[in-house]
C-alpha cells in the first residue's frame, strides 16, 4: 500500500510538470505576443514593448522561461503577475477558487444524490415506469448543452417562476463590507441552486447509467445469492453486499472525470456570471493574459492530481484486494 | 538405494525438456496496517518445488486444496512472479523476462483456470471470450476468428448458437468448456490445466479427457494437470507430482505411484479415493490424518507432514527435514521411512514405524 | 410425511434468444435423515431444481410452476419474509462455485457471523466463537489467525470449505449441496463428507446432495436422481442404480469413468452434443445420442415408471426390461472383467 502511494505520488509529480510544460509550450507558440498585450496592443510603443520584454524575460529561450516559472512556482509557490492588469495571480485564484470548488462540490454532491438514488432503483426495477423516465432523463441530461440548460433553467426558475436568482455569487462567510453584495449560507446556497443543478445534470445522466449497470451487474454475482441463501433481507443485501462492490467502478471513474467536470464548470460559470476560476480563465485568455490563464491551468492541475490521489487512497481503502496486493 | 536432490538433477538441461523448474519459491507477504505497511510474516504457498516436463508428456500434480498447486501453476505461465528459483521454458530462462520479452512466449503456454466463472468477463459474450486470444496475438480476420471460435465450441461440446451468451446463462460445466476453449485457440506447447474438468460431469469429463488427449498426440502438446480426482490423474498423466504444503512429497510414473506409493501422504491419498460401487465404497477404509491442516503460514519443522503422520518418528522427522530419496526410475519420494509395499491399513501403517523407529536411518542420503 | 416433497417443479429462463427450460417436471421427496444424490449432465438442471426450491432464481425472467411442499409449506408460494427465516436456517446450500460465492469485500468472519445473526439474537462475541468453531470443524488451519481474512486471501478449497461452515453454522434441517467436495482434494473431501454425516446422525438432518463424482455418489447416497436434459430419467435407491441401471444415460455415466483399476486408452464418451434446452428434442431427449434408439423413442416422451421387480425404482425409457436387465448386466460385467 505505501508503494503503491509513493508510485501514485510519482506518478501526480510527472503528470504536473508535463501538462504545465504544454501548456507553457501553447502560449509560447501561440499568435499572440504578451508583450503587445501588455503595451495595449496595436498601438504599443517600442520602448513599452523592450521593458516589458525585458521585465518577463520573453526573449529568452523556452526553456530558461519555463524554469524561471518553474522556480518561481515550486520554490515560492508564486503563480505571477497577471500580463493584461498587473495584479497577482495567486490573490486572483485565492478569490476565485473557493466560487468554482462551492460550484463543483456542491455539484457533485447533487450529481451523485441524483445517480445514486436514480441508478439503484432503476437498476431494482427495470423496465419500470421510473426506469423508462430515468432514460429519458438520462437522454436529455447527455445531449443537452449546459449553457442551454442554464439558460432555460435561469428563465423557468429565476425569470418566470421567481424562485431564484438569475445570476451572481454570494460568499458563504458574508459579502466583503460596503459592497453592497448579498452574503451568508443561506445567501449562498440560495444563489448556487441553479449553478449546481446545471452543472450536475450531465453527470449525473452518465452515473445515472453507470450505477444501473454496475448495480444489475453485481446483483447477478454468486455472492448475493449466498446472502439471499443465508436469510438476508433484501435491504440489508443491498446495502451491505450490492452497493460497496457496486461502487468501487464508479469511485475511479469519480477521480477521472472531476477533471472534466472541472472543464464543465466554466460554461456554468459563464451563463451565471460566478467569478470563478473558470470565468478568469475565459476573460485571460480573451486579454492574451498568458499568466492568468497558465495559474488557473496549474491550480486545476494541482487540484486534480490532489483529488484523484484521494480517490485512489479511497479505493484501495473500500477494496481489499488492491489494499493487500 | 541412492538419494538425490532433484535441484542438482536439473544442473544438466535435457534438451528433451519443454519446462524445468528449479527450486522454485511464492511466498505471499501478510502486512497489517493501511498506509504504512509492516509485513509480519509470509504465506510460504510455494517452497522450492522442482521438477521437469518433457516435451509431449503429461504431468499431473494432487495434493491437499491449499497446498500451492494453483500458485505454482501462476509462477510456471508468469502470472505470479516467483520470490526465488529459476523456470526454463523451452531451454531459455524465463524468470526474469520483461513483460515485453516475454509477449511472444505467452503464445506458447496457456492454462486453464480451477475457476471457471471468475476467469470468464461477466460482460463479455462467450464468443468474444474464446476469440480474445485470437485477437490478442493477431491470429486472423474477424470472420476467421469467428469461424474458428466457433469450431472450438464444437469441439468443447458447446453449441454454436451459444456464441452470443453471457457466461452467467450457462451452467458450471459449460463455463469450464469455454474456459478449455479459449486456451486450445493459440495453439500453445504447454497447457496448464488447474482442475479443468472438476466441474464437469462425468461424460464431459471423458470428452474434455479424450480430447485433450487427441490434441496431444496431433499436436505433440504437453500438459501440465492439475486435479482433485487420482482416477483423472491417474487417466491422463505420464508422470505425478504430490505437492504437500508447498513442497514436493514424492514425483513417479503413474504406474509405480499407483501400485507402490512410498510417502505416506500418497498412501493416504490413495486410500481416500471414493469407489463407485455402493458396497465396496462403504467397506473402504480410508487412512484418516488427524490434527489440523497445518499453515503455510508457519509450516511445521523438518518434514512438514509430520504433525499428521502416522509413521512420525519422533527425534526424526521432526528433526531433519527428509530430502527427496531416490527409488529408481526416476521415482522420488521425502520421508524417512517409506511404505515398504501397498496396499496397508491404518495400523500396518503405524505398526511398521514403531518398529523401526529404534534404527538409525539406514538410507543415508549420498551427497549430491 | 416426507421433509420436502417436490412435485412437477418446472423452471424456465427467458433469455434473449427464447425460453430455456431448465427444469421440466422434476418430482422427487426426501425424508428426515435420508440423503438424496442428484448427478447428471452439466447444464441439465441440477443447480436450477435447488435454486428454484430455494426461491433464489433472478425474479425477472423466470417463471416456476410446481409444488415444494416443506412441513406442510409450498416454498413456491411462501411470502417472501416467511422463506427468509427457513433459508439459512432450515434449509441452507452450499452453492457450486467457491471462488466467487463469497464477498470479496467482507472479511470471512463478517459473512459468517452475519450468518448466524440474521437468525439468532447473538452478541457479536457469540457469534464469533461459533463462527471460529465451525471454521475449526470444516478444517482451516489457524483458525484464529485467518477468521479475518478476506476470501481472495483463501485458495479455492478453503473458500468452499468456508461455505460449507456457512451452511453448517444454523444446524439445519435440510442440507443442499451443490458439488460441495468438487474442489477439494480427496483426504479433505473425505473430512467434509464425514462432517456432513456427523450432522445427519446428531440432528437427523436431511441432505441433498448434487455431484459428478459417481464414486460420492455410491458412498454417501441412499437414493439417487439422475438428471438428463432438464427431466429426471431414473431415480432409485443407490445399491438398484449401482447394480441394475435401467437407463441408456446412466449406463453412459457409469461406463465413461476413469478409473484407479483398469488402463484403457480413451475413456468411452457419450457420442454427440448435450442437447439444446432452447429447442429440445422432441421424445424421448436422450434420443439423438442412444444406440437403442426406437421409432417410438423419436415421437413419445417416456413417463417415469417403476420397473416391475422394484416398485421404488423410477426409470423413463421405452426400451422393454429384460433388454434393460441383459444390457446393465452386460456393462457391469464387463467393467468387473476389465477390472479383473
Ligand atoms: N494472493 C494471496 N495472498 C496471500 N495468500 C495467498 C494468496 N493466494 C494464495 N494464497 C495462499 O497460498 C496457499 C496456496 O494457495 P493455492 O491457491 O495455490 O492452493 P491450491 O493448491 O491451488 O488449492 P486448491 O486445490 O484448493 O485450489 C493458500 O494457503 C492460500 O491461502
Ligand atoms: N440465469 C439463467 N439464464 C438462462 N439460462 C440459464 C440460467 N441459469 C441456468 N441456465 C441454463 O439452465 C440449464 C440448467 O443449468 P444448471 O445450472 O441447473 O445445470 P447443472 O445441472 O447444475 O449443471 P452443472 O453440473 O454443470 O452445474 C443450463 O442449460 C443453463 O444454461
Ligand atoms: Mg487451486
Ligand atoms: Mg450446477
Amino acid at each position: 500500500m505505501f508503494r503503491y502511494l509513493i508510485r501514485r505520488i510519482l506518478w501526480a509529480i510527472l503528470l504536473f510538470i508535463i501538462i504545465t510544460f504544454v501548456t507553457f509550450v501553447i502560449f509560447f507558440m501561440g499568435p499572440n505576443d504578451p508583450a503587445r498585450a501588455q503595451c495595449g496592443g496595436d498601438q504599443a510603443r517600442p520602448a513599452c514593448l523592450k521593458l516589458v520584454t525585458e521585465h518577463y524575460g520573453l526573449n529568452k529561450p523556452l526553456y530558461v522561461q519555463y524554469w524561471r516559472f518553474f522556480d518561481r512556482l515550486v520554490v515560492h509557490q508564486n503563480l505571477g503577475y497577471s500580463y493584461a492588469n498587473g495584479s497577482s495571480v495567486n490573490q486572483t485564484i485565492a478569490k476565485a477558487a473557493p466560487v468554482t470548488a462551492s460550484l463543483v462540490f456542491g455539484g457533485a454532491v447533487i450529481w451523485m444524490m441524483i445517480a445514486l438514488s436514480l441508478g439503484v432503483y432503476s437498476a431494482l426495477r427495470p423496465r419500470s415506469l421510473l426506469d423508462r423516465t430515468a432514460m429519458v432523463f438520462v437522454l436529455i441530461g447527455i445531449s443537452a448543452h449546459p449553457v442551454w440548460i442554464g439558460l432555460i433553467f435561469e428563465y423557468v426558475f429565476g425569470v418566470k417562476l421567481g424562485w431564484t436568482p438569475i445570476a451572481n455569487y454570494a460568499n458563504f462567510f458574508g459579502a466583503p463590507a460596503g459592497s453592497g453584495l448579498p452574503g451568508g449560507p443561506w445567501q449562498w446556497f440560495y444563489h448556487m441552486i441553479l449553478p449546481w443543478f446545471t452543472f450536475a445534470l450531465l453527470f449525473a445522466a452518465l452515473y445515472v447509467r453507470m450505477v444501473r449497470a454496475n448495480v444489475m451487474e453485481t446483483l447477478n454475482e454468486d455472492f448475493v445469492r449466498t446472502a439471499r441463501a443465508k436469510g438476508a433481507p433484501e435491504r440489508r443485501i443491498l446495502v451491505s453486499h450490492v452497493l460497496r462492490n457496486a461502487l468501487l467502478p464508479v469511485v475511479t471513474m469519480l477521480g477521472m472525470d472531476i477533471g472534466v467536470a472541472l472543464g464543465g464548470a466554466v460554461f456554468t460559470e459563464t451563463v451565471y456570471q460566478l467569478p470563478g476560476l473558470g470565468q478568469n480563465l475565459v476573460v485571460g485568455i480573451q486579454a492574451n493574459d498568458f499568466a492568468t490563464v497558465q495559474g488557473v491551468v496549474v491550480f486545476a492541475t494541482v487540484a486534480i492530481l490532489l483529488f484523484n490521489l484521494i480517490v485512489d487512497v479511497l479505493y484501495a481503502w473500500i477494496d481489499p484486494r488492491i489494499r493487500l496486493a | 538405494m541412492e538419494a538425490s536432490t532433484t535441484g542438482t538433477n536439473n544442473s544438466v538441461v535435457d534438451p528433451n525438456d519443454l519446462l524445468v523448474i528449479d527450486d522454485v519459491k511464492k511466498h505471499f507477504p501478510i502486512t497489517r496496517g493501511i498506509i504504512f505497511q509492516k509485513q509480519i510474516g509470509s504465506v510460504k504457498a510455494v517452497d522450492g518445488v522442482s521438477f521437469s516436463v518433457k516435451k509431449g508428456e503429461t504431468l499431473g500434480i494432487v495434493g491437499e486444496s491449499g497446498c500451492g498447486k494453483s500458485t505454482l501453476a501462476r509462477c510456471i505461465i508468469k502470472l505470479l512472479e516467483t520470490t526465488g528459483g529459476q523456470i526454463n521454458f523451452d531451454g531459455r530462462d524465463i524468470t526474469k523476462l520483461s513483460r515485453s520479452t516475454m509477449r511472444p512466449i505467452r503464445r506458447e503456454m496457456t492454462m486453464i483456470f480451477q475457476d471457471p466463472y471468475a476467469s470468464l468477463n461477466p460482460r463479455k459474450r462467450v464468443g468474444a471470450i474464446v476469440g480474445e486470444p485470437l485477437e490478442v496475438h493477431n491470429l486472423g480476420s474477424a470472420s476467421e476468428i469467428k469461424t474458428r471460435v466457433q469450431e472450438l465450441l464444437e469441439v468443447v461440446g458447446l453449441n454454436p448458437e451459444h456464441y452470443n451468451r453471457f457466461p452467467h446463462e450457462f451452467s458450471g460445466g459449460q463455463r469450464q468448456r469455454i474456459g478449455v476453449a479459449r486456451a486450445l485457440a493459440v495453439n500453445p506447447k504447454l497447457i496448464v490445466c488447474d482442475e479443468p474438468v472438476s466441474a464437469l460431469d462425468v461424460s464431459v469429463q471423458a470428452q474434455i479427457l479424450n480430447l485433450l488427449k487427441d490434441l496431444q498426440d496431433d499436436f505433440g502438446l504437453t500438459y501440465i494437470f492439475i486435479a482433485h480426482d487420482l482416477n483423472v490423474v491417474r487417466h491422463i498423466s505420464d508422470r505425478v507430482l504430490v505437492m504437500y504444503l508447498g513442497k514436493v512429497v514424492e514425483i513417479a510414473t503413474r504406474d509405480v505411484l499407483y501400485k507402490e506409493p512410498k510417502h505416506p501422504y500418497t498412501g493416504a491419498l490413495l486410500s481416500a479415493v471414493p469407489i463407485a460401487n455402493p458396497e465396496l465404497g462403504r467397506k473402504r477404509e480410508p487412512i484418516v490424518l488427524e490434527g489440523d491442516v497445518p499453515s503455510p503460514v508457519n509450516p511445521p519443522s523438518a518434514c512438514n507432514f509430520h504433525p499428521r503422520c502416522p509413521r512420525f518418528v519422533e527425534g526424526h522427522c521432526d528433526v531433519e527435514e527428509p530430502p527427496l530419496y531416490s527409488f529408481g526410475n526416476g521415482h522420488v519420494a521425502a520421508c524417512h521411512y517409506a511404505l515398504e509395499r501397498w496396499p496397508m491399513d491404518a495400523s500396518e501403517i503405524r505398526r511398521a514405524s514403531a518398529s523401526r523407529a529404534p534404527e538409525p536411518e539406514p538410507e543415508q542420503p549420498l551427497p549430491a | 410425511m416426507a421433509l420436502l416433497e417436490v412435485k412437477d417443479l418446472r423452471t424456465s429462463f427467458h433469455t434473449e434468444d427464447g425460453i430455456v427450460g431448465a427444469v421440466d417436471g422434476v418430482s422427487f421427496s426426501v425424508e428426515k435423515g435420508q440423503t438424496l444424490g442428484i448427478v447428471g449432465e452439466s447444464g441439465s438442471g441440477k443447480s436450477v431444481t435447488c435454486l428454484t426450491i430455494m426461491g433464489l432464481n433472478a425474479k425477472r425472467n423466470t417463471t416456476s410452476s410446481g409444488e415444494a411442499i416443506w412441513k406442510g409449506k409450498n416454498l413456491l408460494t411462501t411470502k417472501p419474509r416467511e422463506l427468509r427465516e427457513i433459508r439459512g436456517n432450515d434449509i441452507s446450500m452450499i452453492f457450486q462455485d467457491p471462488m466467487t460465492s463469497l464477498n470479496p469485500v467482507h472479511t470471512i468472519g463478517k459473512q459468517l457471523i452475519e450468518a448466524v445473526q440474521l437468525h439468532r439474537d447473538v452478541s457479536n462475541r457469540v457469534a464469533r466463537a461459533r463462527s471460529l468453531e465451525l471454521l475449526k470443524a470444516v478444517g482451516i488451519p489457524y483458525a484464529e489467525r485467518r477468521i479475518d481474512d478476506y476470501p481472495h486471501q483463501f485458495s479455492g478449497g478453503m473458500r468452499q470449505r468456508v461455505m460449507i461452515a456457512m451452511a453448517l453454522i444454523n444446524d439445519p434441517d435440510l442440507l443442499i449441496a451443490d458439488e460441495p467436495t468438487t474442489a477439494l482434494d480427496v483426504t479433505t473431501q473425505a473430512q467434509i463428507l464425514t462432517l456432513m454425516k456427523r450432522l445427519q446422525e446428531e440432528f437427523g438432518s436431511a441432505i441433498i446432495i448434487i455431484t459428478h463424482d459417481l464414486g460420492v455418489v455410491a458412498e454417501t447416497a441412499d437414493d439417487v436422481l439422475v438428471m438428463y436434459g432438464a427431466r429426471v430419467v431414473e431415480h432409485a435407491s443407490v445399491e438398484e442404480l449401482f447394480n441394475r441401471p435401467q437407463h441408456p444415460y446412466t449406463w453412459g455415466l457409469i461406463g465413461s469413468l476413469p478409473r484407479l483399476d483398469i488402463d484403457v486408452e480413451r475413456l468411452i464418451q457419450i457420442p454427440g452434443q448435450p442437447p439444446s434446452l432452447l429447442r429440445p428434442p422432441r421424445g424421448c431427449r436422450f434420443h439423438p445420442r442412444c444406440s437403442y434408439v426406437m421409432e417410438v423413442c423419436k415421437t413419445t416422451v417416456p413417463e417415469l415408471l417403476p420397473t416391475q421387480r422394484e416398485p421404488d425404482h423410477l426409470q423413463a425409457c421405452h426400451l422393454d426390461e429384460e433388454t434393460k436387465d441383459r444390457e446393465a448386466a452386460k456393462l457391469l460385467e464387463s467393467m468387473m472383467a476389465e477390472a479383473g
